[in-house]
């Protein structure tokens, strides 16, 4: 699939999230539950901004210091008798599984948790390569079956609620129980639980790899990251280049701070931890593990005065506290990722072509930059990409251009400013009625379509003040 | 103690009554209150939309124009924000930067000038009615004003002041943002306007005009019966 979800313009996809009212019922209750459950988290952890702080440190320190810990991580990862293979594209990264798979002869293989290799489009490439690929996280299954993006980097089917998945198992699996969550997830467990000893090959993502002992660690709720980890004879963990931690210390507290941040929980069901591959004495794991660390992108981002969105532990704390987000959707955004983080970072890695808008799908009220638990100033970031789209890549709209001239000459003659807030009220009358627009020409006209717009005022503040000192000169 | 007014371009325009009830209100304290002449607009709108060097202008402007002045107090959160920017915007200016930081460092939103500054919690005003409160996202989050209105309109007295649920998320204003993404805009203002409905006041206090216009406008449209007043109005109110 890649980065880039779908082909129709950002105006078109917002107005398809807009008007999806079932989908935004969806997201509204999941980011309500969401923000609470963090919110309640925090509290009890008390000391919540120390932990940020501890947090965006160690994340810091990591990135500043990156090629020693990926060096220090393959290293271990051989050492305990896995393959260690850097790609720098998507297109590396997928061949090298692909390769994998074909050495190994595999027909089937079942994935769990992985943000990058929907980035990556590795599930089309083993498709290609004759594979048949089973999503086995409960969320990615749904959508696989209904091929369906991901809107969420968590809970990547947020946007259905269980009517639809209902539906969906009833088209695609021949489904004929209630819509009651209990039941569905029954299923889709016995469906599932099918495909795990078939599978040749167990795929995962990694949120976040210990430097020190070569550890691949995947955080879950569902358990089957641990069936594709240890009932395949081979494992592939495929990681971005940023998931990594120097010790079991710090992944202690960046852990920490993903599921309270996430989803509200201390810890999550499952926190596995693996090293290597099957040692003689024990029974299970697979004999095989590969580590495809992928960069796509992520190298040109160090350096630059975006690299704290390289320190994103994927908790989605920022999408969940977004306000524009719940009102359009993931999908809106056009992205694998999405919502703030999605916005900084998608055109980071996939360039401003595609994805010039996103910058601007944003009020810049800053409740993300609040939210995220490693305090990246999500915010500032989207600024300096609207920055870079003007001043830079010169992709601004012509007429903004112009006008944003016309503000700079303006604000910068005092003369020309009192001369056009004493004139605003003439030049409005046209539009005006009892002292509101209701239909606005220009820039006014979007505004006005849903809220009505203020006549500008009889006198301004600038001529009552200067009659008020003249009185008092008088006086 | 001399205070000058930051009158925003959207006060100057729209709600100079919102100015007038700001000079009121410091003078009530003992403020000398003067207007520095050739203030303009902060620059947000440019800045916001990605337009630094065209914001940059506004910025240099706004220098000159409040160089001089011991305090200088702004009824806007977002727009005293924007001037607490300013050093790190023109970083690269170092002469610039200096001066923009001691323009910076003496510019409060009136509510924060109150409380931390002349130490008031009570302005002895009365107001009658149910309102509800919307701490608006820049004066909060950004500028960190969370506390100060809410102590003075706590001791309003006849104010009953009602919760606002789900008060911090963002009314959808975001300057441009209204403009240029109106469609998410409407739908996030509608949102806001049916909290606003359910508290059943029958006033909208806030302290940012742009947040104000556009609960304001939706509102209005609405038909809804809410009357939106700037904070200035309801502490300078007797």
């Amino acid at each position: 699939m890649g980065i880039k979800i779908g082909d129709k313009p950002y105006a078109e996809r917002i107005q398809a999230g807009i008007d999806n009212s079932f989908m935004r019922q969806a997201v509204s209750s999941a980011q309500g539950r969401f923000r609470s459950g963090r919110l309640k988290a925090a509290e009890e952890l008390g000391d919540w901004e120390d932990w940020r702080t501890l947090g965006e440190e160690i994340r810091h320190h990591t990135m500043e210091n990156l090629d020693y810990y990926l060096h220090q991580l393959s290293e271990q990862v051989e050492k305990r008798g896995g393959t260690v293979f850097f790609a720098e594209t998507a297109e590396e990264a997928n061949a090298y599984v692909q390769e994998v798979a074909k050495k190994k002869q595999a027909r089937k293989v079942v994935k769990s948790k992985s943000m990058v290799t929907e980035e990556i489009g590795l599930n089309e490439a083993l498709q290609q390569s004759g594979c048949e690929v089973v999503e086995s996280d409960l969320g990615e299954w749904i959508l696989q079956l209904d091929e369906d993006p991901p809107s969420h980097i968590v809970t990547p089917a947020l946007h259905k609620n269980k009517e639809q998945i209902r539906e969906t198992f009833a088209n695609k699996k021949g489904y004929t129980k209630t819509d009651q969550p209990k039941e569905l997830a029954a299923f889709a467990r016995e469906q599932l639980r099918k495909d795990f000893p078939e599978a040749d090959l167990g795929v995962t993502g990694c949120n976040f790899a210990v430097a020190e002992s070569g550890a691949v660690t995947l955080v879950t709720n569902e358990g089957n990251a641990r069936m594709v980890t240890s009932l395949p004879d081979t494992h592939i963990a495929v990681m971005g280049m940023e998931r990594v931690v120097p010790t079991w210390e710090e992944l202690e507290v960046v852990v920490s701070l993903l599921t309270r941040a996430a989803v509200g929980q201390k810890l999550t069901s499952y926190i596995t931890a693996l090293t290597g591959t099957r040692l003689e004495d024990e029974t299970d794991g697979p004999e095989d593990f590969h580590l495809v660390i992928v960069d796509n992108g992520r190298s040109k981002i160090l350096g630059t005065e975006f690299q704290s969105a390289l320190h994103c532990i994927r908790c989605a704390a920022c999408i969940n506290a977004c306000p524009v987000y719940r009102h359009v959707g993931g999908h809106s955004y056009g992205s694998i990722y999405p919502g703030p983080i999605g916005a900084v970072l998608t055109p980071l890695l996939d360039g401003y072509e595609d994805h010039k808008d996103l910058p601007y799908a944003s009020t810049l009220c800053a409740a993300c930059t609040e939210a995220c638990p490693v305090k990246i100033p999500l915010h500032e970031h989207l600024i300096r990409h609207r920055e870079i789209i003007v001043e830079r890549e010169h992709m601004g709209a012509k007429s903004e251009e112009w006008m944003m001239k016309g503000f700079a000459k303006w604000a910068s003659t005092p003369a020309a400013y009192k001369l056009s807030t004493k004139m605003a009220r003439t030049a409005m009358k046209p539009w005006t009625k009892d002292e509101q627009i209701e239909k606005g020409p220009g820039p006014l006209k979007g505004w006005t379509e849903s809220r009505d717009f203020p006549a500008p005022a009889k006198k301004n503040f600038w001529e009552w003040y200067k009659q008020r000192e003249k009185r008092r000169g008088e006086a | 103690m001399k205070v000058s007014l930051f009158i925003t371009c959207l006060c100057d325009t729209f709600t100079p009554d919102v100015g007038k009830d700001t000079v009121q209100l410091l003078e009530r304290f003992g403020c000398q209150v003067d207007f520095p002449e050739n203030q303009t607009c902060c620059g947000q709108p440019a800045f916001n939309s990605g337009y630094k060097q065209e914001s940059i202008k506004a910025m240099k402007q706004m220098i000159t124009a409040f160089e001089a002045s011991d305090y200088v107090v702004g009824p806007s959160g977002s727009c005293v924000q924007m001037i607490k920017e300013y050093p790190h915007v023109l970083k690269d200016e170092l002469e610039w930067s200096e001066r923009a930081r001691a323009v910076a460092d003496k510019t409060y939103e009136l509510t924060q000038f109150l409380v931390e500054v002349l130490q008031i919690e009570d302005v002895k005003s009365t107001f009658q009615g149910t309102a509800t409160y919307h701490p608006s996202c820049h004066m909060t989050r950004l500028l960190g004003v969370k506390d100060a209105p809410r102590i003075l309109l706590e001791n309003v007295e006849g104010l009953n002041l009602i919760e606002l649920p789900m008060k911090e998320d963002c009314c959808g204003f975001g300057g441009t943002f209204a403009v240029k993404n109106a469609a998410v805009s409407g739908q996030m203002v509608e949102e806001k306007a049916q909290h606003i409905d359910e508290t059943g006041a029958e006033y909208l206090i806030g302290g940012d005009m742009g947040c104000l216009m556009n609960m304001g406008g939706c509102m209005r449209r609405n038909k809804q019966d809410v009357q939106v007043l700037h904070i200035a109005q309801v502490l300078n109110s007797q």
